[in-house]
């Protein structure tokens, strides 16, 4: 690794503080299925009328980060302007016989999975050029896996504001206590951005965290 | 004998490798079936190097990737996150045919190993 860049990642936070940028990139990261893309939507209709992409309900749907520049945010009087990258969900392992689980034929599966881990790749390397993280986590699971381990690890060994996401609040066994409880160190929001519940209170922490 | 082999790696010997080095030995020895358990873990940016490895690799036909279970990192004095290199905890690697995590909080990870 490049001296610069090591500096960057170990001091970038203190630069930050004295030349903010008047745009911040945001990464929208978290496990396959846990709503990064209805999120993503949610966000770019209620602050431009468009969508970023099609959810589904078949894990690895977003392939390829998708990018969203200039969504401007204003709350309580403060304005954000974002740019939004939507990116496949993370994962260690991929294994083509899930796909088939969910009606796709073989070579449909087979094709996915391959695109799927191509999609944890760029995932991966967009940490490297982003202002910020949205952790979006599926209130209804356990928080405490690998994937959330390691990219909030990764946002707070790069000094880079990180803010929790405890989607799908509308499902009786949601418990975003626990998320709160398993990340004690990060603001939590809870939220259902299906069907946009809280969702105000999640744009004020952005402006919050990210302003 | 029949059983799945454990390679238990100190922390003496974690600290002496460059990190692609620790990489791909741990990578290979799990694609040969073992389990590693490493002492000092990962750093965050080995453990997303790690999946971004792993994913280069996965063939679909006897490798589908990693189970990984880490603890997250203890909280760090002010000077130490200033200057120190941030440390996982204890780790547990394994293919993810044969490992399966059972359950993990702040300081337990309960693993099923499939022999």
């Amino acid at each position: 690794m490049g001296l610069m860049i090591a500096l960057r990642k170990r001091f970038g936070f203190i630069l930050r503080l004295f030349f903010k940028k008047d745009k911040m990139r945001i990464g929208i990261y978290g496990p396959p299925n846990a709503g990064k893309t209805t999120l993503a939507n949610r966000i770019l209709r209620d602050w431009t009328g468009d969508i970023i992409g099609s959810p589904s309900d078949v894990p690895h749907e977003t392939r390829r980060a998708r990018l969203r520049e200039g969504v401007k945010i204003e709350v309580d009087g403060k304005s954000l302007t974002i740019d939004i990258v939507d990116t496949p969900g993370l994962a260690t392992k991929i294994d083509f016989q899930e796909f088939l689980k969910y009606g796709l034929e073989e070579e449909e599966a087979r094709r996915r999975a391959k695109e799927a881990t191509e999609g944890v790749i760029e995932a991966i390397k967009w940490l490297d050029d982003l202002d910020g993280v949205l952790l979006v986590m599926d209130a209804t699971e356990d928080p405490f896996t690998q994937v959330n381990v390691t990219i909030v690890g990764n946002m707070e060994a790069r000094k880079l504001p990180l803010l929790i996401v405890a989607n799908k609040i509308d499902l009786p066994t949601a418990s975003p206590a626990r998320i709160k409880s398993a990340f004690p160190q990060h603001p939590v929001v809870p939220i259902s951005a299906l069907k946009g519940i809280n969702i105000d209170s999640l744009y004020k922490a952005m402006a919050e965290r990210f302003g | 004998m029949e059983g799945v082999q454990m390679n238990l790696i100190s922390k003496d010997m974690l600290e002496r490798m460059p990190s692609m080095e620790k990489l791909r030995m741990i990578l290979d020895s799990v694609k040969e079936g073992k389990i590693v358990v490493l002492e000092t873990g990962l750093t965050p940016e080995e453990e997303a190097k790690l999946i971004e490895m792993t994913m280069l690799e996965i063939d679909h036909e006897k490798f589908i990737g990693i189970e990984v279970e880490s603890y997250p990192a203890r909280e760090e004095s002010f000077l130490s996150k200033l200057f120190g290199k941030r440390k996982g905890r204890l780790t547990v690697i394994g293919p993810a045919n044969r490992l399966k995590t059972l359950e993990k909080q702040e300081d337990v990870i309960k693993a099923l190993v499939q022999i």
